[in-house]
C-alpha cells in the first residue's frame, strides 16, 4: 500500500528523534535539515538509513545530497513507496 | 568451503553500504568468517544498522582507537562474541580539516599528532589489544593509499599514512615470531564516505583514469576487499610486512 505524506513525516520525525533528541513537532515539512534542524552529514546519514528499512525503500548516496528540506526527503519516500 | 571457513574476524571501519570494509566483511561471511565489526561515538548507529545488512548480522562493539579505555577493555568485549580472533581489519583514518586540503605548510601539529595518532599509531594500538585473542596464528590487515609520493590536496593524511605503512613493518618484525602477520592494502582511489569528504578527491581519481593499465573503477570496492579477504586467509602464509597493491597497476607505471 502507498505510503501517506503524513505517514513518512511522522516516521521521520521519530527517526530524527531517535538520532538527535531533537522534538518530534520541530520536524516540519518546510525545515532545512542542516540550516533549521541543525542535522550534521553522520546523523543524516543513520536517518536515511533507518528511514530505508522503516519504509522498506532505496535512498541512493547520489540522491541524499538532494534532500535539503523535510518535504524533499518525504516526497522522495511517497514516491518510491 | 570458502577460504576464512572458520576464522573469527574484527573488522573496523564499516560505516555504510559503501565503505570498503562491508565489503570486507561481507566477502569474508561469505568465504565462511566470523565478523564483528566495531564503530566508535556518533557512527555507531549508523554502523548498528548497517551490520544488520550483512549476508549474517553481525554484531558491534564500541572502540575509539585512540581511547585507552577502549582498547584496554577490546580483549574481554570480544570474549562475548568469540573465543578467539584470527584476524582484523584496520580501515581507520582520520585528519582534522586542517590537515587536508592544500594548507601543507599552515597545518598545526596537534592536528598533525591527530591524523598519526588515529591513523597510524592506531595500527600498533589496535593489534596489541587484539593480541591476548590471537592463537598460533592471526593476520591483521590495514588499509592503505600509497605514501611513497606526495598527493594533490592529501597533505598530513600522506603523511601519516607513510607512518602507517612503516608501523606495519614494524608491527611484522615484533610479531612474526608469535605467527602474527601484518599486511596492507594499497588501493586506489574509491568513492567511499572517507574518501568523499577528501577535498581534491577528484584530481586523485583523474591520475587513476589516465594511468591505471586495468582501468579502475572507483565505486568498485570488491578488488580492495577481496584482496583483504584473501590476505585475512592461509593462503599468504610467508607474508608479512607486505604491501599489496589493488590500484588497477598505477604504482608500476610513470606516466
Amino acid at each position: 500500500m502507498a505510503l501517506s505524506e503524513q505517514e513518512v513525516l511522522a516516521g521521520l520525525a521519530e527517526l530524527i528523534h531517535d538520532e538527535t533528541g531533537l522534538p518530534q513537532d520541530q520536524v516540519a515539512l518546510d525545515k532545512s535539515f542542516t540550516d533549521d534542524l541543525d542535522i550534521d552529514s553522520l546523523s543524516m546519514m543513520t536517518v536515511v538509513v533507518n528511514a530505508e528499512e522503516r519504509f522498506g525503500v532505496k535512498i541512493p548516496d547520489d540522491s541524499v545530497k538532494d534532500l535539503k528540506t523535510v518535504r524533499d526527503a518525504v516526497d522522495f519516500i511517497v514516491k518510491q513507496g | 568451503m570458502g577460504i576464512l571457513e572458520g576464522k573469527r574476524l574484527l573488522v573496523t571501519g564499516v560505516l555504510v553500504e559503501s565503505s570498503i570494509a562491508f565489503s570486507a566483511a561481507r566477502i569474508a561471511q561469505e568465504e565462511g568468517a566470523e565478523v564483528v565489526l566495531s564503530s566508535f561515538g556518533k557512527a555507531l548507529r549508523l554502523t548498528s544498522a548497517i551490520a544488520k545488512r550483512l549476508p549474517k548480522p553481525a554484531p558491534v562493539l564500541e572502540l575509539d582507537v585512540t581511547d585507552t579505555a577502549h582498547l584496554d577493555s577490546l580483549a574481554d568485549r570480544l570474549r562475548e562474541h568469540v573465543d578467539g580472533l584470527d584476524g582484523v581489519v584496520h580501515a581507520i583514518a582520520f585528519a582534522p580539516q586542517s590537515a587536508l586540503g592544500g594548507r601543507f605548510l599552515e597545518t598545526p601539529w596537534e592536528d598533525v599528532a591527530t591524523a598519526v595518532h588515529t591513523s597510524a599509531y592506531s595500527l600498533k594500538s589496535l593489534t596489541m589489544a587484539c593480541k591476548p585473542l590471537f592463537g598460533d596464528r592471526a593476520s591483521v590487515v590495514g588499509l592503505d593509499f600509497d605514501a611513497t609520493v606526495a598527493w594533490p590536496q592529501y597533505d598530513w593524511m600522506g603523511v601519516a599514512k607513510a607512518a602507517f605503512e612503516s608501523t606495519a613493518r614494524y608491527l611484522a618484525r615484533d610479531l612474526g615470531k608469535q605467527g602474527v602477520r601484518v599486511n596492507l592494502v594499497s588501493a586506489g582511489p574509491l568513492g567511499t564516505t572517507a574518501a568523499k569528504h577528501i577535498p581534491g578527491f577528484d584530481q586523485l581519481t583523474g591520475v587513476w583514469n589516465d594511468r591505471a593499465p586495468l582501468g579502475w573503477n572507483v565505486e568498485d570496492m570488491d578488488p580492495a576487499a577481496r584482496a583483504i579477504v584473501a590476505l585475512l586467509s592461509d593462503w599468504f602464509p610467508a607474508t608479512t610486512g607486505e604491501i599489496v597493491h589493488v590500484d588497477g597497476g598505477v604504482h608500476a607505471v610513470g606516466a
